[in-house]
């Protein structure tokens, strides 16, 4: 089975400075910290963060010196990224579409949109029973329509607002069911290989949509957990 | 493919005549985007000119803006940065001006932009939150009914285009309650544009949107509200004349108030005349409208089933803001009243809301200067605000179970107890400021609820077992630092149902504060302050009364147990203290025996005029600490309430 791109986990040193004020309560100042990096794209990781799992190195904290003793608190922590770069294969949810444009979400954050220009001749937006589809004219059970999960190709990527601009013009895109129908051996095999190099420990883009929040939350606890 | 339109001038104007697809209009409006940016400007230019005009269409222009907007929601992704002029008309139309089918388009074509690029999403979020406000030449027909219509229009395409965009940009909500909170008009903004944005935001709350953005809207009304508050002065209630103001304070006197200063000739400009005993303070009525959305509001959640969830946001911001705003003037007040009361105070309030309310507010409580890095004298006044809410609170909520006021009561007592243990200095109001604060909350609550509490023998018992007697009586006396008036008042009620006797005698005189009671605060300090005191504002009351526990509804302990029918005994005292012989006041107050229950009237008498004799050079400055002051507000409160619902 293939997997999304553009996902990535990285192992981080960190040292968070903690506010004096917050000293009785560090665990819970040092996950506030990190939950601030959440669904905000950032350099030094070169990715957006979407789940992090901490591990304090040790019960000792530096103090600095100055006005406020700030505590640096050294940590280890294991962040999942997400970085779409130009030319990988995301796969999202058909939330809208329209003649000229079929608007999706990725990783039920991003959104994306793939524009008339970027459509492959072989879609006809058509509306049938009412519903507005992109069909395929050389498979006529190849249809994109809204709630369609989608594979299609990065373009570019605003960092700052999280918006991927994509394209349907290779013939590995379209709607997934379809795909993994009839592309499965074909014209993934070389891809698989370079995407089991890159995103060590990616699951499957579904699961990991659904369980972004549920993950954020089950560290959270079990850092609480450890720390009382 | 695709038709070739004659370039040039013909193109839209072309349009009605003949008949177009849609589709055709989209490549038309394409071509003439593209076009531009390699230097042809004409059919561009044309386009602007459309979106530009704005007054007086005629059904044929309207149409043609009409087509126009569609086509170019079919041509979002022409749009570049070279554009920005035709963007810039887009994003400055103002819905408020169109008709409902312009509007239609007119949304679709934000939306698509929104969804088209990362690059525009936040000047079509700002759009669309401009267009929460009429334009000022509206305000007037806001008034008619042809105006509310148009507002429904307008407002229900802005906030369904909102969650469409949320749809389709799901970190949009962030975005937007930046936008939302930047925009927010200013303070001294027009009344109907700060309520009509207020009310938007409110919707946002309760929209789809409100998991995201709901918290911090609610944050930022709470935050306008305290603005609003903060610039009422006090110079700007009843700053006329005479003490006589002071009595005048309670709602159900307002309106011979106004009278008697038309009569005076002393009025304030017209304008505001409907803001009554804030006559001349705009930011009273922004104040006391806001309020009423809010109160309204809450209702709604209630009805929503929302409530709990609504409460937790406002009890942060509680905790955050209001708290440690201890100096400003009644806003405390307000935002209290708007929390626990009417949310609960719309009938709703079940037991549950108001124990994790009263939860909270007693938490910092037992464990001040816990933050060692912090300041000790900001925690300990943030400390003492929470007691006087929760004084106040206990006092003042009509909703409240006996059994639960003293079971509340029970923790502060123990917590008073603990702390004087320990101490084995004498009278230092600087020092034990916040024991100080805990007496004075233990004997004001106890001047609302002793008599409701004596009636029932379990609860009677627990009092009876509570170490008040050696709290009073330990060597820190706190009878002498807390505010006279409030002493008085308890004293008499205890001795009354036997509950405590002091054998030294408090002599007061006529003093609005002892000297230690100074010491530890005075006026200007949070022993005055008693959050939850008669609303005055005229509009939001009606939320509040209902649930509100005016001083003339307390039955005492030294009330005459046959003379139940409420107000009657009340009514006496009226009559007696206005007929008032205030001089022969019995200095001794304490001294005299109450062993028969009976109320010493003249005892009331003393009390009440001794308000009355404010020195007018300290009117500014009594004033706002008799609106704050239970001490004071209490004695003044025993007069029969004029209007019958109070009761």
């Amino acid at each position: 089975m293939t997997s999304m791109e553009g996902m990535k986990v990285s192992e981080a040193d960190l040292v968070v400075y903690v506010h004096p004020s917050k000293s009785h309560k560090v665990s819970q100042a040092v996950l506030r910290e990190l939950s601030s990096l959440l669904f905000k794209f950032s350099e030094t990781f070169d990715g957006v963060v979407l789940a992090y799992e901490v591990d304090v190195q040790s019960k000792k904290a530096k103090i600095l010196s100055g006005i406020y003793p700030y505590l640096g608190v050294k940590l280890q922590a294991k962040l999942l990224l997400f970085n779409p770069k130009p030319g990988m294969l995301l796969e999202g949810k058909v939330v809208k579409l329209s003649q000229q444009s079929i608007h999706v979400i990725v990783l039920g954050f991003s959104s994306a949109i793939i524009t008339e220009e970027d459509i492959r001749e072989e879609f006809k937006y058509k509306i049938k029973h009412g519903d507005e589809v992109f069909a395929s004219t050389s498979n006529k059970h190849h249809k994109i329509k809204v709630g369609t999960i989608l594979r299609f190709l990065v373009k570019s990527f605003d960092e700052e607002i999280l918006h991927i601009s994509g394209s349907l013009q290779p013939t590995d895109t379209g709607s997934i069911r379809w795909l993994y129908k009839h592309m499965e051996d074909s014209s993934n095999a070389d891809r698989s290989i370079k995407k089991r190099e890159e995103s060590d420990g990616t699951q499957d883009a579904a699961t990991i949509s659904m369980n972004t929040d549920h993950r954020h939350k089950k560290s959270k606890r079990q850092r609480s957990g450890e720390h009382s | 493919m695709g038709v070739e339109l004659p370039a040039g001038k013909a193109g839209l104007t072309e349009m009605e005549d003949v008949n177009f697809t849609d589709l055709e209009v989209v490549r038309f409006v394409r071509d003439a985007l593209t076009s531009f940016t390699m230097g042809d400007r004409e059919n561009y230019e044309q386009l602007i000119g459309v979106i530009h005009h704005t007054k007086n269409l005629a059904p044929d222009e309207v149409a043609l803006l009409v087509t126009s907007l569609k086509a170019l929601s079919g041509a979002v992704s022409c749009f570049d940065n070279v554009h920005h002029e035709l963007l810039s008309a887009i994003f400055g139309m103002s819905m408020w001006h169109y008709s409902p089918d312009v509007m239609d388009a007119l949304v679709e074509l934000i939306i698509a932009l929104a969804a088209a690029s990362g690059k525009y999403i936040d000047s079509c979020l700002d759009m669309l939150v401009r267009n929460f406000m009429p334009p000022y030449n509206f305000l007037e027909l806001l008034k008619q009914p042809r105006g509310l219509a148009k507002k429904d229009h307008v407002l229900d395409r802005v906030h369904s285009a909102l969650e469409d965009i949320s749809d389709l940009i799901p970190l949009a909500p962030l975005r937007l309650k930046r936008i939302v909170c930047d925009k927010m008009p200013h303070s001294s903004n027009k009344e109907p544009m700060i309520i009509i944005y207020a009310e938007n935001m409110l919707r946002l709350e309760r929209s789809v949107m409100g998991e995201l953005v709901g918290d911090m809207m609610l944050a930022a009304v709470v935050d306008k509200l305290i603005d609003l508050d903060v610039e009422i002065e006090w110079e700007d209630i009843l700053q006329d004349d005479s003490g006589k103001g002071i009595f005048e304070m309670e709602l159900e006197d307002v309106e011979e108030t106004l009278d008697d200063a038309d009569q005076e000739g002393e009025q304030l400009p017209r304008e505001y005349s409907s803001g009554r005993s804030f006559r001349g303070n705009a930011s009273a009525e922004k104040l006391d409208s806001m309020l009423v959305l809010m109160f309204e509001h809450l209702k709604t959640c209630a009805k929503d089933g929302r409530l709990a969830k609504v409460f937790e946001t406002l009890l942060e911001s509680f905790q955050i803001t209001v708290l440690s705003a201890y100096k400003s003037k009644f806003s405390q007040w307000k935002d209290d009243e708007g929390m626990s009361r009417n949310l609960v105070g719309s009938g709703v309030m079940n037991p549950e809301v108001g124990t994790s309310f009263l939860g909270a507010v007693s938490l910092p409580f037992p464990a001040p200067c816990r933050g060692a890095s912090l300041p000790v004298l900001l925690k300990n006044e943030v400390t003492m605000s929470a007691v006087a809410y929760l004084a106040s609170y206990l006092s003042r909520a009509k909703f409240l179970s006996v059994s639960f006021v003293v079971k509340m009561l029970q923790r502060l007592v123990g917590w008073c107890w603990n702390y004087c243990e320990n101490q084995d200095g004498t009278i230092n109001p600087e020092a034990h400021r916040v024991f100080y604060s805990g007496c004075q909350a233990i004997m004001y609550v106890l001047c609302f609820r002793m008599r409701s509490a004596m009636d029932v023998p379990r609860l009677k018992s627990q009092l009876f077992l509570m170490p008040i007697e050696a709290i009073l009586k330990h060597p820190l006396n706190s009878l002498k630092v807390c505010l006279p008036s409030i002493v008085e008042e308890f004293l008499r009620q205890a001795k009354a149902a036997r509950l405590f006797m002091v054998l030294e005698t408090f002599v007061f005189n006529d003093q609005l504060e002892s000297e230690l009671s100074r010491a530890f605060g005075g006026m200007e300090r949070l022993d005055m302050f008693f959050p939850f005191d008669p609303c005055l504002l005229k509009k939001s009351d009606r939320f509040i009364r209902p649930n509100f526990v005016f001083w003339s509804m307390v039955r005492t302990t030294y009330d005459d147990d046959d003379d139940d029918e409420e107000g009657s005994s009340e009514e006496d005292v009226f009559e007696d203290f206005t007929g008032g012989s205030g001089e022969n006041v019995v200095d001794d107050a304490m001294a005299a025996s109450y062993e028969d229950h009976d109320i010493d009237l003249d005892e009331f008498d003393y009390s009440m005029n001794k308000m009355s004799i404010t020195p007018k050079n300290s009117l500014k400055y009594r004033f706002g600490g008799e609106l704050r002051g239970g001490a004071m507000q209490m004695p003044s409160r025993i007069r029969p309430s004029m209007s019958p619902e109070s009761l």
